[in-house]
């Protein structure tokens, strides 16, 4: 086991992989619990649609991917948040709407720029292989921005999770908390989604929370399993697919999702 | 002086009024009763009083000290909330909120005040254990706690007994008459369990999408309105 990590490490593109991976799963974890009870799910979802939208036509036009991406993803985070409030619109058919046709301007975006090839399979599944130099700073610097404004405003997110009426009444400004969870969700998102890939990062999000649930009765406690359960299955997840060769998205995937069937049964055992 | 006054007051949605001309006070130690059938404004009302919505009319003034952010709030459950994975210290400490500011962290004068609320409500020997895990009646106290901690001298509370059996109907009504007496809290009741409050409330507001009437319990009893809505809960 060891010997293996010491062996992924030895390339630099893993090196980047891990770091980032690491972190993001982190940022992911904490944030998904919240979103998970929230019933927010499909916003991570939406997202990073969006967030593949604007990454091919940045990418079509030479611009910094993640310099465009992630004003866009968090502009699109408030815009969805504003329809799930509102009663008016059906925020999840707003949702799926928003998605696909992100999804469907960024497809003939990148089959305009370079051809329908790997780039588009790349987006949509992932790749170690995506993050550069600059994106790894980038990364680190804002998912570590991620993790202190989570941290910082723990109670508050509680209080708006657990209750949003009882923490208004008591003038806990909940909007204004929504808007900075979207914030950080979107960010995760967009660091997330290249090495992830679109289709799979909302799968980061949603997975640790649900898995952690299963078994852990207090808040605090489904935050800590959450982000453990995040890192422990990125790792085995990479780890995987370098033995094997497989998708590293997808099979991080795949261990999440074994996790999330181990505590369904432990959890029924308690239960 | 007044805890609390509506001068006035009236509410909206899109235009259309939903609730008007409503005019009460409420003094420190009372135990004022909101009943009105469906759709009278009732929690319309509780929202205005909460902030949740501004009047379209009117004034609501709060005095004696009491901040508008600091009224303990018991509202009616939402389904998430019965499947949230939280402690029952988790919630009853959330009560304090209010008193936070920057960074919000709890103090440990937060997490000895919500302890002391708990110990008063009978929470303690509940405390690690999951609040969707307790019974309807235990998830109410938490609340009732939870409220307590938000505020010294208002509750307000919103149906508080919706869901529950007649006797955990009757402990927590007896709970909170416990509270408006011995910690001197005053207590706002919306319900429409009128037999089981009236022995209870010091005033009754009676609303129907306009102030019925406002006055003491006696008051009721003798006036029109009271003797039409009491008659007829006796021929039920």
């Amino acid at each position: 086991m060891f010997d293996l990590f010491r062996e992924m490490l030895s390339y630099p593109f893993m090196q980047r992989a891990l770091l980032v991976g690491i972190l993001v799963s982190l940022c992911a974890a904490l944030l998904g619990v919240s979103l998970v009870l929230k019933r927010y799910s499909m916003i991570g979802d939406g997202l990073s649609h969006v967030g593949f939208g604007a990454l091919a036509i940045s990418t079509a036009l030479g611009w910094a991917p993640l310099a465009v991406t992630i004003p866009v993803v968090v502009l699109a985070a408030f815009l969805l948040l504003r329809m799930s409030e509102s009663s008016k619109i059906k925020g999840d058919a707003a949702i799926a709407l928003i998605s696909s046709s992100a999804l469907a301007i960024g497809v003939i975006t990148v089959s305009w720029s370079s051809g329908m090839n790997t780039d588009v399979n790349n987006y949509m599944f992932g790749s170690i292989l995506a993050m550069s130099r600059e994106d790894v700073i980038l990364s680190v610097i804002l998912s570590i921005l991620v993790l202190i404004l989570f941290v910082v405003f723990y109670t508050r997110i509680f209080a708006i999770t657990f209750d949003e009426t009882f923490a208004k009444a008591t003038g806990v400004k909940a909007e204004l908390y929504n808007m900075l969870l979207a914030f950080l969700t979107a960010i995760t998102i967009v660091l997330g989604m290249r090495m992830m890939g679109a289709l799979l990062i909302s799968s980061l999000l949603i997975f640790p929370a649900l898995t952690a649930m299963r078994v852990c009765r207090t808040f605090r406690s489904v935050i800590f399993c959450a982000a453990a359960l995040s890192i422990i299955c990125f790792l085995i997840g990479m780890a995987l697919s370098f033995v094997v060769s497989s998708p590293a998205g997808a099979t991080v995937v795949v261990v999440n999702l074994i996790a999330f069937l181990l505590f369904s049964l432990i959890g029924r055992r308690k239960a | 002086m007044a805890l609390l006054t509506c001068n006035d007051v009236s509410f909206a949605y899109e235009g259309t009024p939903v609730l008007t001309d409503v005019t009460f006070s409420v003094s420190s130690g009372d135990y004022l009763c909101i009943i009105g059938e469906n759709g009278s404004g009732k929690s319309t009302l509780v929202k205005g009083l909460l902030h949740l919505k501004a009047p379209s009319g009117g004034t609501i003034t709060t005095g004696d000290g009491l901040k508008h952010n600091e009224i303990g709030y018991l509202p009616q459950q939402t389904a998430a909330q019965k499947d949230f994975p939280a402690s029952v210290y988790e919630v009853v400490l959330s009560g304090r909120q209010n008193r936070l500011h920057f960074p919000p962290f709890y103090t440990r004068e937060d997490k000895k005040d919500a302890l002391q609320k708990m110990e008063l409500l009978d929470l303690l020997p509940l405390k690690k254990r999951c609040y969707r895990d307790l019974s309807g009646g235990q998830q109410q106290r938490v609340l009732l706690a939870r409220a307590l901690c938000a505020t010294r001298k208002l509750l307000l509370l919103d149906e508080p007994v919706t869901g529950l059996d007649p006797v955990m109907t009757e402990e927590m009504y007896q709970l909170i008459s416990r509270i408006n007496r011995e910690q001197k809290v005053t207590v706002l009741m919306v319900s429409h369990d009128l037999k089981n409050i009236l022995p209870c409330a010091t005033h009754i507001l009676h609303l129907d999408q306009k102030q019925l009437f406002f006055g003491t319990t006696e008051e009721y009893r003798s006036s029109e309105v009271g003797k039409e809505f009491l008659g007829g809960i006796r021929h039920v």
